[in-house]
C-alpha cells in the first residue's frame, strides 16, 4: 500500500466532523475504495484530485451514502452514518450534495426546487421558505429566474441552484461531485466563484473536481487518489510544487503542461 | 329507420358503460400506482408481491376474473360488497372490482416504465436533500413518470372501457349486453352492431384526442 503522508497540522478531535476509518467497496471485482482513512475537520476545504477511475466520485456519495460500503465506517459530527430509513434521511438534510449533472427536479419551478427540502423535510412555513429561497438565490447570483423551470436556465445557472438548494437545508457540510465538469467553459468560473465565496464563509466542503485553479486557491488539503487509494495529502502548495508519491508527479505532469 | 330501437335503453345502457369506465378508471390507477410503487419499493416482500401480482393477474382472461367475482367471491364466499339483496348494484360493483383488479395489472406496467424514464440523479437529489422513499417518489419519481406515460395510460383507458362489455357476462346491464339482446330479438343485426360500434368510438376517440394534448402539455423538458 502506499504511504500515506498528513502535512496538516493534526486538527483537534472535537473539531472533526467527516471521519471514514477503513472504508472499502468494491463494485464487483473492482476495489475502488480501499482501506480509506480521511479526517475532515469543521471549516476545512478538502479538494479531491485523481485520474479518471480512482474512486473520488465514490468517495464523495459515499459520505451521504448515496454508495454504501463494504466495511469500515463513515461518521459525521462524532454520529455513525446509519443504514437506511429515518435516521439516515436526517443526516443526509446535514449534508449538501452538489452534482455533476445538477439534478434540478425538472417538473418544479427554480423556487420550489429551493423550497422543497425546506418545506418537507426542515417543516418550514412555505412562505419562510420562499424568502430564504429568494435570499439564496441572490447570494448565488439566479433570483431573477427563480419562476423558470431548470430546463430553461444554462448550465451554470442550474449549477448555482443546485448549490443554493442544497445550501437552503443549512448543511454542516458540503459534498461537491465534479460540479463544473458538465459545463461549457465560460460557465465554469462562475460555478467556482460561488464556491470560493462559501470557502471563505467558514463552510466546510469535500470537491472533487479537475479545476487545478480552485484547488489552489480555496483547498486547505488536497488529496490525490488513484486506483482506489489515498495515495498522497498535502496543502495545495506542497502538492503542486512537490509532489513526493511518482504517481501523482506523473497525474500532475499530464494535466499541468499545457 | 331505427324504429326498432324502441324500447331499448339505449342510452341507459351507455351510461352503465360509461359509469364502470370511470370506477374502473380511478380505481386502476389508484391500485396500479400502489403496485408500481411496489414493484420499485426497497422492500423485497413488496417487490415481490407487485411482480407476482402482475405477472398472475394480467395473464388471466379477463372473462375469467369477472365471472370468478359473481360466481367465487358472491356466491361461494358470500361477498356482495355491501348489496346482499340488491343484485343490480351487486353485479354492477363486482364488475367494477373484477375491472379494477385486472386494468391495475397493466396501469402498474405503464408507471414503472415512466419511472425508468426519470433519470437516477433526480431520485438521489431528492435523497440527498433528505427526502424519505415515500417522498421521494410522491414528490420527484411520480409526478415525473406520470407526465411521461399520459398516452401508454391512455390505452389501458381506452382498452379498459371497450373490455367493460365483459361485465355483460355477470348480467351487468351495459352496452353489451343491450347488443346482444337486441342482435338476439330484433332482425337488423347490421345496423344495430354498426350503432353499437359507433356508441363506443363516441366515448374513446375523444378521451384519446384530449389526453393526446394533454400529454403533451404537461411533459417534462430536460
Amino acid at each position: 500500500m502506499a504511504e500515506v503522508s498528513v502535512t496538516k497540522d493534526a486538527v483537534p478531535a472535537a473539531d472533526e466532523l467527516v471521519v471514514l476509518k477503513n472504508v472499502n467497496k468494491h463494485f464487483g471485482a473492482l476495489h475502488v475504495l480501499q482501506d480509506i482513512d480521511l479526517t475532515i475537520a469543521r471549516g476545512e476545504v478538502v479538494v479531491v484530485i485523481g485520474p479518471s477511475g480512482s474512486g473520488k466520485s465514490t468517495l464523495c456519495r459515499a459520505i451521504n451514502r448515496l454508495e454504501g460500503i463494504d466495511s469500515g465506517s463513515i461518521s459525521l459530527d462524532g454520529k455513525p452514518l446509519p443504514a437506511e430509513g429515518k435516521e439516515l434521511a436526517r443526516l443526509r438534510a446535514d449534508v449538501g450534495m452538489v452534482f455533476q449533472s445538477f439534478n434540478l427536479f425538472a417538473h418544479k419551478t427554480v423556487l420550489e426546487n429551493v423550497t422543497l427540502g425546506q418545506i418537507k423535510v426542515r417543516k418550514k412555513s412555505k412562505a419562510e421558505a420562499e424568502e430564504k429561497a429568494r435570499a439564496l438565490l441572490d447570494r448565488v447570483g439566479v433570483a431573477t429566474q427563480a419562476d423558470k423551470y431548470p430546463a430553461q436556465l444554462s448550465g451554470g445557472q442550474q449549477q448555482r441552484v443546485a448549490i443554493a438548494r442544497a445550501l437552503a437545508m443549512e448543511p454542516k457540510v458540503m459534498l461537491f461531485d465534479e460540479p463544473t465538469s458538465a459545463l461549457d467553459p465560460e460557465m465554469i468560473n462562475e460555478v467556482l466563484e460561488v464556491m470560493q465565496q462559501l470557502a471563505r464563509d467558514g463552510m466546510t466542503m469535500v470537491v472533487v473536481t479537475h479545476e487545478m485553479g480552485f484547488a489552489r486557491s480555496a483547498a486547505n488539503r488536497v488529496v490525490f487518489m488513484a486506483d482506489g487509494q489515498i495515495v498522497e495529502q498535502a496543502t495545495p502548495d506542497k502538492f503542486f510544487t512537490a509532489p513526493r508519491s511518482d504517481r501523482a508527479k506523473d497525474f500532475l505532469s499530464k494535466i499541468l503542461h499545457h | 329507420m331505427f324504429d326498432f330501437l324502441e324500447g331499448y335503453d339505449l342510452l341507459g345502457s351507455f351510461w352503465t358503460t360509461v359509469q364502470l369506465t370511470v370506477f374502473s378508471g380511478i380505481g386502476s390507477l389508484v391500485w396500479g400506482t400502489l403496485l408500481a410503487a411496489m414493484r420499485v419499493s426497497p422492500v423485497p416482500l413488496m417487490r415481490g408481491f407487485g411482480t407476482v401480482y402482475v405477472n398472475v393477474v394480467r395473464n388471466i382472461p379477463l372473462t375469467v376474473i369477472i365471472v370468478f367475482t359473481s360466481l367465487g367471491l358472491a356466491d361461494t364466499f358470500h361477498i356482495t360488497l355491501g348489496a346482499p339483496d340488491d343484485l343490480k348494484a351487486q353485479g354492477f360493483r363486482l364488475a367494477v372490482l373484477g375491472l379494477i383488479v385486472y386494468h391495475a395489472a397493466f396501469v402498474c406496467e405503464a408507471i414503472r416504465s415512466g419511472i425508468n424514464t426519470v433519470p437516477v440523479g433526480q431520485a438521489e437529489a431528492a435523497r440527498a436533500i433528505g427526502l424519505n422513499f415515500t417522498q421521494v417518489l410522491t414528490l420527484v419519481v411520480l409526478p415525473q413518470a406520470f407526465r411521461s406515460v399520459v398516452a401508454p395510460l391512455t390505452n389501458v383507458l381506452i382498452a379498459l372501457t371497450k373490455n367493460t362489455t365483459i361485465a355483460a357476462a355477470i348480467g351487468v346491464a351495459e352496452a353489451g349486453l343491450l347488443m346482444k339482446e337486441i342482435v338476439e330479438t330484433e332482425a337488423q343485426l347490421y345496423a344495430t352492431v354498426a350503432i353499437f360500434a359507433l356508441g363506443f368510438v363516441i366515448l374513446t376517440l375523444p378521451t384519446g384526442l384530449l389526453l393526446g394534448w394533454f400529454g403533451k402539455r404537461v411533459a417534462v423538458k430536460r
